[in-house]
C-alpha cells in the first residue's frame, strides 16, 4: 500500500506547529499503524530528518501511551482499539489519512503527536485511592462483593487512561475517565468510606484542570478502547450531587 | 468559597442548573400545549381568551410564571457560560474532526437548536404575551345561554384609545338567561398573526428546533442527575423521543398550521 | 569478594519471621530524614514507594513513561499465585513453594522462595483492600483458575488484565502517597548512572526526557525496580520501551549480574507476521486452561496448510498431533512454559508448523467452545480474542489460533541478597529486574506475586536495617561523586549524538535481536555461542561507527533515548552469550543442546551447576568475573523434572 499522511508536526510546547505531508511507501495491510509509522521515522532517519515522535509503548492496547487522533476520530476509525491495535488493513491504498495530536488545553503538545496528559495524574492523586496502608488488612474474603458489582466495578476499572474521551468530546470534557475512576471505587465496599469526599476532591481537579464540561453527546464511550459506559457518568454525577446536597462530609 | 456557591461554579453544578431548568421548560410546556388546545375549540375563542384571563390572573400561576421566565433565563446564561467554557477547552481545532462518527448530530448543536429557540421565544413572547399585557388589544363578549350552551353571540368590542378600557368580566345574568364573558381577545390575535405565510414557517421551524433539542435534552437531563439506570432509562428513552421530541412539537406545530388553512 | 546470600539459618518457615525480627528498626521521627530513591513505577516499584512512604520515608519516584501506571506490569495478562486455598484443592504455602523450586529447575534460592509463597497470601488481602476487583464467585467470594506447571487452582484473577488491575492498585496506593506530599514523582525522566559514595549507593542521575536536561537526585538508598531486558532479543512481549539501562549501569557500578542467560520464552504468543514486526503480542497462558495446542500429524499436511491449499478446518481429528497431551499425560496442555515453547520448536523442526511462514502451532478453543458455549468462553477470554482478531484478522471463536513462543521474561537480573539488596550497599533490586526467586524459568502468574512481594513486603523491612545502619545524616548533592558521574553521562551523550553514520538505531536492534533469538534462543550450542559472541563484538564496534542518532540533548530526542538503551543491549547480549557458554548443562529455559535426556527433556547437572552465576563487570571490553554462589537445598529433593 502507498499512503499519503499529513502529520502535526511542532518542536516543542512553544513551537508552533503544522501539518506537514509526508508518503509512506510499500506498507503492508498486516502493519499495525505505529509500524507503519515506525517505516516513515527509519526513511526519515535515514534522510538526516527529525523523526515523528509519538507516545507508544506497550503496543497491545493496555498501556495507554498511543495517542493519535487519526483522520478525525481517536484512535483511528475501528470502534474498542487503540492506535496500536489498529492495523493497516484498516485503511485504503492510496489514502490519506490525518494525524493530529489530542487536543485539548489541559493536555498542552510537548512534541509533535505527544501531549501531556499530567492533568489525569493530578486528578487521581486527588482522590483515586483507597486510604489503606499495606499490612494490616482483612482477609481478602472477609470483603464478599456481588459477582455483578465486582464485574462492573472491573468494567470502570479497565480504563488505560489514554485521553481518547477527552480527544472525542467536542468540549474536551474529561468526564468519562473521571467518572471510571469515581465509579470504580463507588461501587466496591472497600471505597465507601472514602466515597462523598473522593468524588468532591476529584471533581474539583478536574474543573481546575480546564477541562471542558459534559454534554452527554456519548462521544467519548463511542471511542473509548476500553468501552468504558457513560453510566459512569451519570453514577458520579449522582454521587457529586448527592456529596454537596445531602452529605455532611467537607471537601 | 460557600459551598454553595462552590457546588453551582463547578462544572456538574453548572450542569445540574441545565438540567433542572431545563425538565422545569419540559413540564411548562406539557401544561402550555394542554391549555393551548382550546385554540382547536371552534367557539370564536371563548374558551382560549377565558383560559388567557385564568393564566394571567391566577395568583399561584403568576409565581410560575415568574420561575418560568427565570429558567429561560438561566437556562440561556448557563448554555452560554458553558459553551464558552467549552471552547477554551479546546483552543487549537482539529484539522480533522468526524463527530458524525461517535455522537448524534442533536447532541453536538444543541448551541444552535437553543439559540433558535431563544429567537423564537423572543418573537413568541413579544407578539403574544407582551401584547396581552401591554398591548392594545381587542375584547370579545360572549354571551352564552344558560339553557343551550350552543346558543353563542360573540359581539366583537374593538381596540378604542379614547375610551377607557372595559373591563374583564364575567357573571351570569339571571334575568337574561344568558352567561355573560367579556375578556381580551388574544384569539383574534393569534388567527390574525397565523394568516402571514412566514410566521406560520418560523413556528414550524422553531418546533423542528425544539423535537430536536428535546430528542438530547429531555434524556440528558436525567444523565445528568444521575438518575440512570437499567430500569427506567428505557422509559426516559422513550418520554423523550416520542413524547417531547415527537408529539409536543408536533401538538404546537399543528396550532398554525391550523390557522393557517383554515 | 565473597557472594554472602544472607539466608538466615534455621528452619524453612522460620527463616523470614526470625529475620524480620532480627532487623533492625529506624524509630518513626527518624524515617522522615531519609530519603529513598525508587526507580521504575512497576508492580514491584510502585508499591514499594508507597509503602516506604506510608512508614514514613521521603520517596523520589521516577519512570521513564508519562505516568507511573504505564509501566509494563500493566501488560500481565493471566493472573497471580497466591497460597490462599480458598479451593480447598490441597494448597499450602509448602506447596507453591515446591512447585516453583520445581518450576524453576532447582536454580531458586530455596529461603527466598519460601518467603514469597509465604506473603502471597497478604498480596491478595493487600490488593483486594485497595479495591482490586478480582474475579468473583456469585457468592461473592474470590474465583481462582488454575495456571501452568501446578495442579491446584490457586491463581486470582480479573480476566484478562490482572496485571493492569494490580498496578492500579499499586499506582493508587502511590498517588495517595503523592497527594500527602511523601513520594515526589517525576515521570518522564531516564535513570542515566548510579552514583556511589565511599562504595555506597548514594543517588542516581536522571535525564529528563522533555528538556533533555541531567539531573542530580541523593538518597539514602536506591531501588531498582526496572523491570526485565527481554528486549535485548528486539521482538518480546516487553513494551517498546523496556529496556536494561539502569540494571547495566548499576552493574557497571559494582552490582554483579545474576543469571543473565535465563530468559523465558513464553508458549502462547502471537507469531510473527513479517519483517515490520516490533514486538509481539502474548496470548494470556490462562488460555492453555481451555485450548489444546495441536499440529498437523504429517509433514504434508503442514506444508498444505502453509500454502494454504488447505484449511485448518478441513483438517480431520486423526489428522491432528495433540503433542502436549499425547506426551505429558497427567500435565497435559498445562505443562511450564519452557516444556511447552520447546516442543512448539520441535514441531516447527520437524517441518510441522502452520501458518504462511510454516513458524506456528495451534491453540484450539473448539472442544471447550462445544463443552462451555461460545458465551461462556468469550466471558473468561474475550477480550484475549479480540485482541487476537485485531492482530490477525482471523476469528479464534471459528479455527484455531496460531501460536509460537516468543520472549517474554528474564529469570536473570542483578544479584542480589536475601535483604535484595544488591552486591553495592545501600542499591537493591525489585521485581523482575533482580535474579531471585524463578530459578531458570519462571512459573505463570508468579511475576505479578514476586513484583508485589519485593514491594510490599520485602523492602520495608530489609531498606530499614540498612538505613538504620548507615544513619540519617544528609547525602551531599554537591560531593565530586555526582559531579563526576554527571560528566561521564554527559560525555557518553555526546559521542552517541556525534554517531552520524548510515544504518539506524533501530537496524541495530533488529541485528542483535536475531543473534540473540538465533543463538541464544529457545536452543543453545556451544559453538553457535562462540559464533554469536564474535558476532555482537563486531556489531557492537559498527554501531559506535556507523549507527545514526540525530538531534539535540535539549529536546525530546525518542532517537538518542532508543541509541543509549541500544548500546546497553549490545553489551548485555555478550553477557548473556557468555553465561550461556559458562552453563553446560540444560535448566528451565537454558537449553543446552549438548545436555538432554534421551526424550529431549531439559538435562541438568546439579554435581556441577548448582549455583547462580554472578557476574562481576571490571572494565569496558573485559571479559566479565564469573562468582558462584552454591545453591543448598535441604527442604526439596532434587530430581528430573518430569511433568508427564
Amino acid at each position: 500500500m502507498n499512503l499519503t499522511l499529513k502529520v502535526w508536526r511542532q518542536k516543542n510546547a512553544e513551537a508552533k506547529g503544522k501539518l506537514v505531508t509526508y508518503k509512506a511507501q510499500a506498507i503492508s495491510p498486516d502493519m499495525s499503524f505505529l509500524e507503519m509509522l515506525d517505516v516513515v521515522n527509519e526513511d526519515l532517519i535515514k534522510k538526516s530528518e527529525d523523526p515523528i515522535h509519538f507516545d507508544h509503548d506497550c503496543r497491545e492496547g493496555i498501556c495507554g501511551s498511543c495517542s493519535l487522533h487519526i483522520n478525525g476520530q481517536p484512535h483511528g476509525p475501528k470502534h474498542a482499539i487503540t492506535t496500536c491495535q489498529l492495523h493497516m488493513r484498516s485503511f485504503k491504498d492510496g489514502e490519506t489519512i490525518v494525524i493530529e495530536p489530542w487536543r485539548a488545553s489541559a493536555f498542552p503538545v510537548i512534541k509533535d503527536l505527544a501531549t501531556d496528559r499530567g492533568a489525569f495524574e493530578r486528578i487521581q492523586q486527588a482522590g483515586g485511592f483507597v486510604s489503606v496502608n499495606t499490612g494490616g488488612v482483612p482477609d481478602a474474603n472477609d470483603i464478599p462483593i456481588p459477582k455483578v458489582i465486582a464485574d462492573e466495578a472491573f468494567n470502570s476499572a479497565t480504563c488505560i487512561g489514554c485521553g481518547a474521551c477527552v480527544a472525542a468530546c467536542k468540549n474536551a470534557s474529561a468526564m468519562l475517565f473521571v467518572s471510571a475512576k469515581v465509579s470504580q471505587l463507588a461501587l466496591l465496599p472497600q471505597g465507601q468510606p472514602e466515597r462523598y469526599r473522593r468524588v468532591q476532591a476529584m471533581v474539583a481537579q478536574m474543573d481546575a484542570e480546564g477541562f471542558g464540561n459534559c454534554t452527554n453527546t456519548g462521544a467519548c464511550e463511542a471511542e473509548c478502547p476500553k468501552e468504558i459506559s457513560l453510566t459512569n457518568i451519570a453514577r458520579m454525577n449522582r454521587d457529586y450531587l448527592t456529596a454537596k446536597i445531602f452529605k455532611e462530609e467537607e471537601v | 468559597m460557600s459551598n454553595f456557591a462552590q457546588t453551582f461554579s463547578s462544572s456538574l453544578g453548572k450542569k445540574l442548573i441545565m438540567s433542572l431548568t431545563g425538565l422545569f421548560l419540559c413540564t411548562f410546556l406539557v401544561v402550555h400545549l394542554i391549555g393551548n388546545l382550546q385554540l382547536f375549540k371552534d367557539d370564536g375563542g371563548q374558551a382560549f381568551n377565558a383560559y388567557s384571563y385564568f393564566m394571567t390572573h391566577f395568583p399561584p400561576i403568576k409565581i410560575i410564571s415568574y420561575l418560568l421566565y427565570a429558567s429561560i433565563i438561566i437556562h440561556a446564561v448557563y448554555a452560554l457560560v458553558l459553551t464558552i467554557g467549552n471552547k477554551k477547552a479546546r483552543p487549537v481545532a482539529y484539522a480533522s474532526y468526524k463527530g458524525e462518527a461517535n455522537s448524534p448530530w442533536t447532541s453536538r448543536n444543541m448551541g444552535i437548536l437553543g439559540t433558535i429557540l431563544l429567537v423564537f421565544i423572543v418573537v413568541h413572547m413579544s407578539n403574544f404575551w407582551a401584547q396581552y399585557h401591554w398591548g392594545e388589544l381587542p375584547y370579545a363578549k360572549y354571551e352564552v345561554s344558560l339553557t343551550d350552551p350552543q346558543d353563542v353571540k360573540v359581539t366583537p368590542i374593538p381596540f378604542n384609545a379614547s375610551v377607557a378600557e372595559p373591563a374583564h368580566a364575567d357573571y351570569v345574568d339571571s334575568q337574561a338567561g344568558k352567561k355573560v364573558l367579556i375578556a381580551k381577545d388574544l384569539y383574534k390575535i393569534v388567527n390574525e398573526s397565523f394568516q402571514q405565510w412566514w410566521y406560520v414557517a418560523l413556528y414550524v421551524i422553531a418546533m423542528a428546533a425544539m423535537s430536536f433539542h428535546l430528542i438530547h435534552g429531555f434524556r440528558s437531563a436525567f444523565q445528568t442527575l444521575g438518575w440512570d439506570n437499567n430500569k427506567f432509562v428505557p422509559l426516559i428513552r422513550f418520554l423523550g423521543v416520542w413524547v417531547f421530541g415527537v408529539l409536543i412539537p408536533l401538538g404546537f406545530a399543528a396550532m398554525p398550521l391550523y390557522f393557517f388553512f383554515k | 569478594m565473597k557472594l554472602d546470600s544472607k539466608i538466615p539459618e534455621g528452619p524453612l518457615a522460620e527463616k523470614w519471621p526470625k529475620h524480620k525480627f532480627n532487623l533492625k528498626l529506624v524509630n518513626p521521627a527518624n524515617k522522615r530524614k531519609y530519603t529513598v530513591i525508587v526507580v521504575g513505577t512497576g508492580l514491584a516499584g510502585a508499591s514499594a514507594a508507597a509503602s516506604l512512604a506510608e512508614l514514613g520515608y521521603n520517596v523520589k519516584a521516577f519512570c521513564f513513561q508519562d505516568s507511573p501506571r504505564r509501566a509494563h506490569s500493566i501488560a500481565a495478562q493471566g493472573g497471580i499465585n497466591a497460597a490462599k486455598n480458598y479451593q480447598n484443592d490441597g494448597d499450602s504455602v509448602q506447596r507453591l513453594f515446591y512447585d516453583t523450586i520445581k518450576g524453576g529447575d532447582y536454580r531458586a534460592r530455596e529461603g527466598n522462595v519460601y518467603r514469597l509463597a509465604d506473603v502471597s497470601v497478604n498480596i491478595i488481602d493487600q490488593c483486594v483492600a485497595q479495591g482490586v476487583p478480582f474475579a468473583r464467585e456469585y457468592g461473592g467470594l474470590l474465583d481462582n483458575r488454575s495456571f501452568g506447571g501446578s495442579q491446584v487452582s490457586r491463581t486470582f484473577y480479573a480476566r484478562g488484565q490482572t496485571g493492569q488491575q494490580l498496578l492500579l492498585g499499586a499506582y493508587s496506593a502511590l498517588n495517595r502517597q503523592i497527594h500527602l506530599g511523601k513520594v515526589k514523582m517525576y515521570n518522564r525522566h531516564e535513570m542515566m548512572d548510579i552514583v556511589k559514595i565511599d562504595g555506597q549507593a548514594k543517588g542516581i542521575i536522571t535525564r529528563d526526557l522533555i528538556s533533555g536536561k541531567i539531573e542530580s537526585h541523593e538518597a539514602h538508598a536506591v531501588l531498582l525496580c526496572t523491570g526485565g531486558y527481554g528486549n535485548v532479543f528486539y521482538l518480546s512481549t516487553n513494551a517498546m520501551g523496556s529496556n536494561v539501562t539502569a540494571a547495566w549501569k548499576a552493574h557497571k557500578r559494582g552490582a554483579f549480574f545474576g543469571n543473565p542467560c535465563f530468559t523465558q520464552i513464553h508458549p502462547t504468543c502471537i507469531p510473527v507476521s513479517g519483517d515490520h514486526q516490533s514486538k509481539l503480542t502474548l496470548m494470556s497462558e490462562s488460555l492453555r486452561n481451555d485450548g489444546r495446542v495441536w499440529a498437523p500429524k504429517t509433514v504434508e499436511l503442514a506444508k498444505k496448510l502453509q500454502k494454504g491449499e488447505i484449511k485448518v478446518t478441513d483438517l480431520k481429528e486423526e489428522d491432528r498431533d495433540y503433542f502436549l497431551e499425547r506426551k505429558y499425560p497427567s500435565f497435559g496442555n498445562l505443562v511450564p512454559r519452557d516444556v511447552a515453547s520447546r516442543n512448539a520448536k520441535e514441531m516447527v523442526d520437524e517441518g510441522r508448523g502452520v501458518g504462511a511462514s510454516g513458524v506456528a502451532v495451534y491453540l484450539d478453543f473448539a472442544e471447550a467452545i462445544s463443552r462451555l458455549g461460545e458465551d461462556a468462553v468469550r466471558a473468561k477470554y474475550g477480550n484475549l480474542f479480540d485482541m487476537y482478531y485485531q492482530i490477525t484478522d482471523e476469528n479464534p471463536y471459528k479455527q484455531p489460533m496460531r501460536i509460537y513462543p516468543a520472549v517474554h521474561y528474564t529469570m536473570g537480573g542483578l544479584w542480589v541478597d536475601y535483604n535484595l539488596q544488591t552486591t553495592v550497599p545501600g542499591l537493591y533490586c525489585l521485581g523482575e529486574a533482580n535474579f531471585s526467586d524463578h530459578g531458570a524459568n519462571r512459573l505463570g502468574a508468579s511475576a505479578l506475586m514476586q513484583g508485589l512481594a519485593d514491594g510490599y513486603f520485602v523492602i520495608p523491612y530489609t531498606v530499614g536495617d540498612y538505613l538504620a545502619t548507615i544513619g540519617p545524616k544528609p547525602v551531599d548533592v554537591n560531593h565530586s561523586a555526582f559531579a563526576e558521574a554527571k560528566k561521564q553521562v554527559e560525555e557518553r551523550i555526546q559521542k552517541l549524538l556525534s554517531l552520524r553514520g548510515t544504518k539506524t538505531v533501530d537496524d541495530f536492534h533488529r541485528d542483535l535481536g536475531h543473534i540473540m533469538w538465533e543463538y541464544c534462543g529457545m536452543a543453545r550450542t556451544e559453538e553457535g555461542l562462540i559464533k554469536a559472541k564474535g558476532m555482537i563484538q563486531n556489531l557492537r564496534a559498527d554501531f559506535w561507527k556507523n549507527a545514526i542518532v540525530l538531534g539535540v540533548n535539549e529536546e525530546m530526542n525518542q532517537s538518542l533515548e532508543k541509541a543509549g538503551r541500544v548500546a546497553d543491549f549490545l553489551e548485555l547480549g555478550e553477557l548473556m552469550i557468555d553465561d550461556a557458554l559458562s552453563r553446560k548443562e540444560s535448566c528451565g529455559g537454558h537449553f543446552r543442546v549438548e545436555s538432554q535426556t534421551e526424550e529431549g527433556e531439559a538435562l541438568r547437572d546439579d554435581e556441577n551447576y548448582s549455583f547462580v552465576s554472578a557476574w562481576e563487570y571490571l572494565g569496558d571490553n573485559q571479559p566479565e568475573q564469573l562468582h558462584k554462589e552454591e545453591l543448598v537445598f535441604e527442604n526439596v529433593k532434587l530430581s528430573q523434572r518430569s511433568y508427564k
